[in-house]
């Protein structure tokens, strides 16, 4: 878990390095807790995250940016973390689909995506889920996208084509699409449930 | 990979001092290309000086009613911003017509100018391509060149500047800053990119060792209505195979008074349409003049068996875009019909039941009623 990674317990630095390889040593923060690394300057965020942090929720499958798999939220933002390099995500706040859970209770986009089924083979399932809570938070922000009607109104009216537009940077091989759009809805009732609740609060 | 050494930048001069003296340095924006594109072999740098934490500044209104965009600006910030929203809406409706959530997330605003083909011969290094390997010829004029260029390419290279944004910019007679060790300078985004020429290595005219600052917008009222239409294979998330930015403006008696176009995925360049704007100012605003239009600036078109339906499309794009523009129902006329057979091509591809691959448009159906194009 990676609660229990502090930077003592991480994995050595990256000895097996060849010489003239070079490497920077850096400090990820990842869901809340600091790693220290000494990573070869080619390493992905990707890579650090599933081989050096063991944190392999975040998946590869295409390691190009096309799939999605890999999608973390870098800063609250959702990212492809097989093309940031690990080098430059230092001194960004990186959550990965380990990080959403309140320890027992799951991130209720997480829920959704239980209570409706909203997978297959699960490959796609954690860049599903890290896209979907950055996605909410971009259309709570009234950011518009190509199939909002009037850009110049902040207001989105998450609609089942608006969700399919926005999140279409994340590919289910499986089809599971429409198990994943009612998640999504249900999800961002929460997230709005949530907001008035923090409002009145 | 090829290994490179990394560096931090923290701000602007000692980013250009590190470029100007390292030759084969590269900046790094979001890196959504370049990191891409390294994993392939195809770009190769010694050295990486990543400027994503230099304040490059936001979006800022200038004092001439125009804004300066600060080159590290994200693609989905500057989408978002209002003032573009309200005053450039072309530039929105392209940036969000580009890549996905996430990619828009990361990229920059100076990156998104410097992203490079995606032609397929350029991006596998077992393949001939004069803009990767100069002298090695050009595999996609006698071989893959459905999405390649018509307008402005040369027998050395047909490759297509692949990005949204810049079309936009291009309609909108954008401003590119940059900051060498010489200091500011500046290039109208028509002089930035550049043709192949007898060096398709180079994209833009961007000086060796230099970093892009910010781009200008100038005050452009005509540009409140404009839009961008983009035509590709999927409904989403895909490339363009032809596009158009345009704004437009008519007056009292139907004629056209000021109109930009730029056209998309056509040209090594965001191809700014002159000769179909020369042609239209003063003209009805008519789907039939629109067409007039696109043909007069297609007819320099150079195309291959596989990209010459590039012509009809990019021709009803336009009609298309300024019908919406000029607020003109054109349902069931199309102007550009006489252009449809245009594609003989045997290699187009074709869906699992033989039929016509459609194109996924946000063409209106009276605008795209033939094989190439498609409604949604």
């Amino acid at each position: 878990m990676v609660s229990q990674v502090s930077a003592e317990t991480s994995p050595p630095s990256a000895g097996a390095n060849p010489p003239g390889v070079p490497t920077t040593t850096i400090t990820l923060d990842v869901n809340g807790s600091p790693h220290r690394l000494e990573v070869d300057n080619r390493t992905s965020l990707l890579d650090a995250l599933r081989e050096r942090l063991d944190l392999t929720g975040s998946k590869k499958g295409c390691d190009h940016g096309q799939c999605g798999a890999c999608t973390v939220l870098v800063d609250g933002r959702r990212t492809n973390s097989c093309l940031v390099l690990a080098v430059s995500a230092e001194g960004s706040d990186v959550t990965t689909v380990e990080g959403l859970a309140d320890g027992d209770v799951l991130h209720p986009v997480q829920q959704a995506f239980l209570d409706r089924d909203a997978y297959q083979c699960g490959y796609c399932t954690p860049g599903q889920i890290c896209s979907t809570v950055g996605m909410l938070e971009e259309a709570r922000a009234g950011m518009p996208s190509h199939v909002t009607t009037d850009i110049t109104n902040g207001e989105i009216d998450l609609d089942d084509e608006e969700v399919r537009e926005r999140l279409s940077g994340n590919l289910c091989r499986c089809g599971a699409y429409v198990n994943i759009v009612p998640a999504v809805h249900d999800a961002a009732c929460a997230h709005d449930a949530d907001a008035t609740e923090g409002a009145t609060r | 990979m090829k290994t490179f050494e990394y560096e931090r930048a923290t701000d602007v001069a000692s980013a250009v001092a590190t470029l100007d003296r390292t030759p084969n340095a590269k900046p790094l924006g979001g890196g959504t290309n370049l990191v891409d594109l390294m994993k392939l072999g195809v770009e190769r740098p010694d050295l990486l000086v990543d400027v994503s934490r230099v304040d490059f500044g936001g979006v800022d209104e200038l004092p001439d009613g125009g804004l300066r965009i600060g080159a590290g600006v994200r693609n989905s910030d500057l989408a978002a911003h209002p003032l573009v929203r309200t005053r450039y809406p072309a530039l929105t409706r392209a940036l969000v017509s580009a890549a996905s959530g996430q990619l828009r997330n990361q990229a920059t605003t100076g990156g998104n100018l410097l992203q490079r083909t995606r032609c397929t011969y350029f991006m596998d290094t077992t393949k001939p391509c004069n803009k990767r390997e100069p002298g090695t010829g050009c595999g996609a004029v006698a071989g893959l060149s459905r999405e390649l260029g018509i307008l402005g390419v040369n027998d050395l290279c047909i490759a297509t500047h692949p990005g949204d944004m810049a079309v936009a910019l291009a309609a909108l007679d954008a401003i590119v800053v940059f900051e060498t060790v010489d200091g500011e300078q500046r290039l109208p985004i028509d002089e930035f990119f550049r043709e192949p020429g007898d060096d398709p290595t180079r994209d833009t005219n961007l000086p060796s060792g230099a970093l892009i600052t910010a781009v200008e917008l100038p005050s452009l009222p005509v540009a409140t209505n404009s839009t961008y239409r983009k035509a590709r294979d999927r409904r989403s998330y895909a490339f363009a195979l032809g596009s158009v930015a345009a704004a437009l403006s008519v007056d009292e008696a139907g004629l056209v008074t000021d109109v930009r176009i730029a056209l998309g995925a056509a040209s090594p360049v965001p191809w700014r349409a002159r000769k179909a704007e020369e042609a239209l100012v003063g003209s009805p605003a008519t789907p039939a003049s629109f067409a007039a239009a696109a043909q007069l600036e297609l007819a320099a078109a150079t195309t291959t068996e596989q990209n010459a339906f590039k012509v009809p499309l990019l021709t009803r794009l336009v009609v298309g875009v300024l019908s919406e523009l000029a607020g003109l129902d054109h349902e069931g006329d199309d102007p550009a019909d006489p252009a449809e057979d245009a594609d003989p091509s045997p290699f187009r591809p074709t869906g699992a039941d033989g039929s016509p691959r459609r194109v996924a448009a946000d063409v209106d159906p009276g605008a795209a009623t033939g094989p190439e194009g498609s409604a949604s």
